[in-house]
Parts: C-alpha cells; sequence; structure tokens
C-alpha cells in the first residue's frame, strides 16, 4: 500500500467536538444504467463556530452535498450510503418528525435565488414570523414583533412597513436580507448558504457577505458556504474544501490553499479567477475540457482526463485508482497521485498494479 | 446598517385593494360584477321587488302581453312573469352556490392530495377521476339523478359531482407546478410538516386559478342544472326556476313569446355576466399583471 498517511482525523473528517461530520456520503439519482452519481464518496466536517467555503465549477455536487445534508434530495434522488452526524446525532436515521423539528430549529439554509424562495402570496413579515411561531410557540403579535426586530438586524430599512410588503416589491438584495433573517430567525447552530450571492449584483454581493460573517460571528454559528467564486471564500471563510465531480480533491486553510495551492484543480481554479490588477497581456487560463459524465464509473481520479500534471508526468495511476488523501501541512489534505511525496509510492507499485486495468 | 437606494417607503396596498382597483379598470369585468350584484339584491329583496305573488294563479289573465300592469306579460296560468323572474333569482344563486360548493371542495381536497400525494396516491385518485371523466358530463348528472330520484336537490348534487374533475385536475396540475418552486423547498428546509407545507405553502398559491376557474365553471354549472329543470329532472313546476319556466311555457312560443323569452333572457344575461367577471379575474389575478 501506499507509505504517505490516509488518516482522516487531520484530513477532511475531523475531531470529536465538530458540529457536522459526513463520511462516506453518495448521492445518486435515478436507476440502473443510468444512474447519475452526485456525490461520489465525500468525507467532510465542519467544527463550531467555523466558516468553511465549499468551492466547485458547476455541476460539481456542491450543491447536491449542501442538500444532502438537509436531507431535501427528492426521489428519483437518494442518499445511497455514508453517515451525517449533527452535534452528534445521526441525521440520516431521523424519522419524518424528528427531522422537521430538527430543520430550522438547529440548522437554516439559504439558496441561490432569494425572490424564488419567498412565498408570493405571504407577506414578508408573516415568513420570517411563522417559524417562531411553529417552532418557538409564539403568539401571533409576539412572532410579528420579533420578525420585525429581525428584519432590522438583517439591515432592512424601515423593517416595520416592509414587514407588510410582498415579496415582488422589495429588491434582490433585500429579499436575500430577509431569507437569512428567517435562516436565523431560531439562532441554528449551522447556517448553509447555497451560493446566496451570485444572483446579486456587486457591490450588494459585498452587503450580503459581511451580513452573513457578522450574523455568524455573532451569535457563534458555523457556516458551510458554498460558491464558484475563490474571491468571495478569500474574504469570508476560516477553512475551504475544494470540490469536483462529486469528490473533495483539497481542503484546508484559506490562507493555506490561496497561497500554495497543491491539487492541479485547485491551481486551474485559481488561473481562471479573473484578477483586477493583472499584468498587461496576461490572459485568463481555463481548464481545458468539461466535468465528467457522472452517470458513468470512474474508477481513477475524476480530474485525470484535464490534468496537466497527469499529462506531463504520464502517470497511468491516475486513470485507474482514486488517490488518498495525503496531509501535507497542518490541515491541508490533497489527494492527487501527481504530489511529490505521492510520485515514490507509484513507483515502488508501478510493477504491480493491484487492479486490472478496466476501461 | 442602512442600505444605499432602497430606503424609500413602499406604500403597501392590502391584497384585496389592490385587487379591487384593478377590477375597476377592466369595463368588462365591473359590468359582470354589477349584473352578479343586481341578482344578489333582487334574491335578497324579492318579496319587496316584485310586483305579484310569483305563485298566485290569475286564470282571466293568462298569456297576457307586456303591460303596466305586468311588466313582462303573464304565464299561461296568468302568474305575473316579472315576479317570476325575480324570485328565479334566489333558484339561480343557490344552484351556483351549491353545485360550486360540491365541486370546488372536494375537487380542490382530491387534487391536493393527488399532486402532494405518494406516486399511489395520485394514482389512485387521478384514476378515480378519469372514471367520473370517463361518462359525458350530461349522462352522469342524469345517472345520479336516476339513482337518486328527479328533484332540485338531487339535480344539485348531480351537478355538483359532475364538476368535481374539473377541479381535481386543475388543482392537481397547479400543485406540480408550484411543489417545485423554491419557496417549497425553503418550506421544507425550515422544518414543516408535510400538512403546514401543502395547506399553508401550497394552497395559498393554488387559489388564484382556482378562483378563476370557478367563476367559469359555475355558470356552466348553473346551466347544466336549468337544462335538467328543462327535462323534469331538477326543479318541479310550480318553482319559479327558470329552466323549469322554460319548459311549461315553450308550447305558447307563437302566441305568447315574451313568456318563453323573459326566462331564456335572465339565464342567458346571468350566465354572460358570470363569465365575463370570470374574464375579468383571470386578467386581474394574473402574476403578470399583479
Amino acid at each position: 500500500m501506499v507509505t504517505t498517511t490516509h488518516d482522516d482525523r487531520h484530513g477532511t473528517a475531523g475531531s470529536a467536538d465538530d458540529l457536522l461530520a459526513i463520511r462516506g456520503l453518495r448521492t445518486e439519482f435515478g436507476t440502473g444504467d443510468r444512474t447519475v452519481r452526485a456525490v461520489r464518496g465525500v468525507d467532510l466536517s465542519i467544527a463550531r463556530g467555523e466558516i468553511l467555503g465549499l468551492v466547485g465549477e458547476s455541476g460539481s455536487g456542491k450543491s447536491v452535498l449542501a442538500s444532502s445534508i438537509l436531507r431535501l434530495i427528492r426521489p428519483p434522488g437518494r442518499i445511497a450510503a455514508g453517515e451525517i452526524v449533527f452535534d452528534g446525532r445521526d441525521v440520516l436515521a431521523m424519522n419524518t418528525r424528528t427531522l422537521s423539528r430538527w430543520r430550522g430549529r438547529d440548522i437554516g439554509i439559504v439558496f441561490q435565488q432569494p425572490q424564488g424562495c419567498l412565498n408570493p402570496v405571504r407577506r414578508i413579515g408573516w415568513q420570517v414570523a411563522e417559524p417562531l411561531r411553529l417552532k418557538k410557540g409564539l403568539g401571533r403579535r409576539a412572532a410579528w414583533d420579533e420578525a420585525v426586530q429581525l428584519l432590522r438586524s438583517v439591515g432592512i430599512p424601515s423593517p416595520e412597513s416592509k414587514a407588510r410588503a410582498y415579496p415582488h416589491q422589495v429588491s434582490g438584495g433585500q429579499a436575500q436580507r430577509v431569507m437569512i433573517a428567517i435562516a436565523l430567525a431560531l439562532r441554528p447552530k449551522l447556517l448553509i448558504a447555497d451560493e446566496p450571492t451570485t444572483a446579486l449584483d456587486v457591490t450588494i454581493q459585498a452587503q450580503i457577505l459581511e451580513l452573513l460573517r457578522d450574523s455568524c460571528r455573532t451569535h457563534g454559528t458555523s457556516l458551510l458556504f458554498v460558491t464558484h467564486d475563490l474571491g468571495v471564500i478569500a474574504k469570508l471563510a476560516d477553512r475551504v474544501a475544494v470540490m469536483y465531480a462529486g469528490n473533495i480533491v483539497e481542503t484546508g486553510s484559506v490562507g493555506g490553499i490561496l497561497e500554495s495551492p497543491r491539487h492541479p484543480y485547485t491551481r486551474g481554479l485559481m488561473d481562471a479567477a479573473p484578477r483586477l490588477r493583472s499584468s498587461e497581456g496576461e490572459r485568463l487560463r481555463d481548464i481545458p475540457g468539461s466535468i465528467p459524465n457522472l452517470a458513468r464509473p470512474i474508477p481513477g481520479c475524476p480530474f485525470a482526463p484535464r490534468c496537466g500534471l497527469r499529462k506531463e508526468l504520464e502517470l497511468d495511476r491516475c486513470d485507474r485508482e482514486m488517490p488518498p488523501f495525503v496531509q501535507s501541512a497542518e490541515r491541508h489534505a490533497v489527494r492527487c497521485w501527481g504530489l511529490p511525496e505521492m510520485r515514490t509510492a507509484n513507483r515502488t507499485n508501478a510493477a504491480a498494479p493491484e487492479r486490472e486495468i478496466v476501461r | 446598517m442602512t442600505v444605499a437606494g432602497f430606503d424609500e417607503e413602499i406604500t403597501v396596498i392590502p391584497r384585496w385593494r389592490r385587487i379591487g382597483g384593478h377590477m375597476l379598470q377592466s369595463r368588462a369585468a365591473c359590468v359582470g360584477a354589477t349584473i352578479l350584484l343586481i341578482l344578489f339584491v333582487l334574491a335578497l329583496f324579492a318579496p319587496w321587488i316584485a310586483p305579484y305573488d310569483p305563485f298566485k294563479i290569475d286564470p282571466i289573465h293568462r298569456l297576457a302581453a307586456p303591460s303596466a300592469a305586468h311588466w313582462i306579460g303573464t304565464d299561461e296560468v296568468g302568474r305575473d312573469l316579472a315576479s317570476r323572474i325575480i324570485y328565479g333569482t334566489r333558484y339561480f344563486l343557490l344552484i351556483c352556490l351549491v353545485t360550486a360548493a360540491i365541486s370546488s371542495s372536494i375537487g380542490t381536497l382530491l387534487g391536493l392530495l393527488a399532486g402532494a400525494g405518494s406516486p399511489l396516491v395520485d394514482g389512485v385518485i387521478m384514476r378515480f377521476i378519469d372514471i367520473l371523466l370517463a361518462f359525458p358530463y350530461i349522462l352522469m348528472v342524469l345517472v345520479v339523478v336516476a339513482v337518486a330520484g328527479p328533484s332540485l336537490w338531487t339535480g344539485m348534487v348531480a351537478v355538483g359531482i359532475a364538476g368535481i374533475p374539473g377541479y381535481a385536475r386543475l388543482v392537481r396540475s397547479t400543485v406540480l407546478t408550484v411543489r417545485q418552486e423554491d419557496y417549497v423547498t425553503v418550506a421544507r428546509a425550515l422544518g414543516a410538516s408535510r400538512r403546514e407545507i401543502l395547506f399553508g405553502t401550497i394552497l395559498p398559491n393554488v387559489l388564484s386559478p382556482l378562483i378563476v376557474y370557478l367563476a367559469f365553471a359555475t355558470p356552466l354549472s348553473a346551466l347544466i342544472a336549468s337544462a335538467l329543470s328543462f327535462v323534469g329532472l331538477g326543479a318541479q313546476p310550480p318553482a319559479p326556476e327558470w329552466g323549469a319556466m322554460l319548459v311549461n311555457s315553450r308550447t305558447y312560443l307563437f302566441s305568447a313569446w315574451w313568456a318563453v323569452a323573459a326566462p331564456g333572457l335572465a339565464l342567458c344575461i346571468s350566465i354572460f355576466g358570470m363569465n365575463i367577471l370570470g374574464n375579468g379575474l383571470r386578467d386581474v389575478l394574473d402574476p403578470r399583471n399583479a
């Protein structure tokens, strides 16, 4: 076997005082030959009060992962395998009643399209007040008053009158503030934000990010922030997990990953991100190719067909076998056969391939 | 923290007043609403408005032409037609209310369950609806009346039952669209139970198309119920129901046309009024116009 460590404790799944621990999670859609495996065995953990950025391109499975945590996947989608432990409780074992009591109270979620997330026929204040009435048992009047306070705390101007408005009467940025107020109404321990600023323009985006960060820091709420934008991660997160084709390929502190990305995909993502002060004539480099077909089995590293490093080093192993996580620095773990510390292992194993090459 | 550029006050108009305001801009809807209002006033104050007792027979003045004494003449036994038309509004509105209540309540419930339930529930309900639909509408009504015996109430119940499939299908298809909306996912993510989502989140969003359908389906039901009376399977004479009045006077079509024209026109105008009101409602409740 490989000589390098494959120790999840320091890699992706963390220690016992983690708020959320996901192990070997697989989420699939459809049946038979056309089963799309969107999440392919993810290990991930979030500590209390931590802001974790989950980054990846479209179709990498990051939104599916976020929805899986709340068990929002609907048939024909399903969670096929794995374990989700939230605050010591097994989420996948919860029955319908426990599940709906847990949702909203301990965990909140904010989605991408704020205006589609608000019920068009209900007043904004009513929608903020409803979880307070249903879950906290407040009376109509008290819930409404607290809803107004919540709207004020997320920076809605003149919240008394805005509470009486309908969703189509507010802007996208304000609608997202309302969604954040709803998600935070019951002071959850974890907030999941699934690309909450993608549909908003840049100035509003910055305000929403600030609001999310401040709200979470104030109340010690953990935040799982899903995005495709590394710039947003840099501003917001403590730690980053990079996702590609249903797998986490690299995880580490924001500083560590942004300064010295080790996985070829992470490096590709950073090269592809536009920078304001780029030198004259510098062009954006894209990653050639596209995400693999998730309905097909992927025996090796999913990034291998697009990987420059694989081509350069001519590593056959990339096509056959998924690399394990390798601890490269404090809380920084990467899975890639092309890492210098992996290459020795490759050589020793090259003579005796562990598996037949499946093509 | 304030947000630049978004500080202006939103004047929040109550929903009913917003809809009312749009309604006033549509002339057709106004005409329809006025006709319906007149019907309600006539039905409510019939004893004070009607010049004669609608059941009082006066053989000397039978089939009298319209005159100052009898505004639209008398029928074949000398009853005052104007009074009978005025009392007839009570039957018309009763039929509308009862048939609409039966078909919309049962149809909506079935549609909600089918649209939001498991594939099994959906399949069972919709196959039942298909069975109802397999019978031609009028045959369906006739079967129910034949089983229960002809009377005004069995006629109304029969028409009400025959109207269920339309509501069920409309509500089911709307629910199927609405449940895909993000705000339903959000409600689930917030821990709302299935029942809270169905009745608190989905149902309010089904109401707009439902109200419009109600405005179109109800006059049709009223027409069928009158047709039932016409063939003797609904309201029975001497009740001043317009369909029943038509059948009695049709033999005198050539000697006393007014006795046929009066209930026919009354039915016509009432149904026309409800239809254009439905048109207006459809325009107003369309979210693109809101």
